[in-house]
């Protein structure tokens, strides 16, 4: 059976509650989708670095919370979208490399939030955004 | 007092308990206000409770980090306490381990804490 998308939602980013509102969107899906507390903390804990990514980084954009089912497992799959500067690849190696001494940099948090959950992509170059897509799976 | 989150004096100590879900600006002004407060009351250690918080993603975490540097520049020591296990798990994932911070399980045990000598576990 493949993948299925049950539902969307889309959600802006344009001001600093929309980060908590993001979060509170990723808690509650993944919540009700028998997700156990240690995922729904990892879940959040990236859409939170995320989104703030998106406001602080990307000038503002959006996330989409997307409810998934593969037939077996349920899903949560964020997708995270600005129109900021964007990265080189150079500088998207770097932010993936990680570490929090480039605390400043566009990168933050990515090779953290990369870690909590179980895909991860990310499509930028300079000049046009950067839209970075999560997906969290409940283990059984 | 900037913020929605109360500092409250116990005896010779600040104990705050975030109680609401931390925004940045939220943290950013409850960091000024516990500075104050240490100055106001001239309290000897500062007690900090996140056992409510659910999720501590790296931008909180590092205020309440340095938010705990900041007192021991004033000369406060401070403990973290009441970190639940999802946070610490998340934290420790992503590869923020909050080193150098002093930690307790609950409230009296970091109350405890700042009444030992420092480094005695």
């Amino acid at each position: 059976m493949g993948l299925r998308v049950l539902d969307a939602v889309e959600l802006p980013i344009r001001y600093e509650a929309n980060i908590a509102e993001v979060r509170r969107s990723a808690r509650a899906l993944a919540q009700s989708r028998g997700f156990d507390s240690f995922a729904t903390a990892a879940l959040t804990t990236a859409a939170s670095e995320l989104a703030r990514n998106v406001w602080v980084h990307g000038g503002g954009g959006s996330a989409v919370v997307e409810d998934l089912s593969d037939g077996q497992r349920s899903g949560v799959r964020m997708t995270f979208r600005d129109s900021g500067p964007g990265m080189s690849p150079a500088d998207l190696e770097r932010a993936l490399a990680g570490g929090f001494s480039t605390a400043r940099s566009l990168g933050l948090g990515l090779s953290g939030t990369r870690r909590l959950v179980d895909e991860f992509t990310v499509d930028t170059r300079p000049g046009a955004g950067t839209v970075v897509v999560i997906t969290k799976w409940t283990r059984f | 007092m900037g913020g929605p989150i109360p500092i409250l004096k116990v005896g010779p100590n600040l104990l705050t308990t975030i109680h609401v879900e931390l925004t940045d600006t939220i943290a950013e002004v409850f960091q000024q206000d516990v500075l104050r407060a240490i100055e106001r009351t001239g309290a000897g250690g500062l007690v900090i409770d996140i056992s409510v918080l659910e999720e501590v993603d790296t931008y909180v975490a590092r205020v309440l980090a340095d938010t705990g540097r900041m007192a021991a520049l004033m000369g406060t020591r401070s403990v973290l306490v009441g970190m639940r296990p999802e946070v610490a798990a998340t934290l420790v994932r992503m590869g923020y381990g909050m080193e150098g911070v002093e930690t307790a399980l609950d409230v009296d045990r970091g109350i405890a804490r700042l009444a030992s000598p420092r480094g005695d576990r």
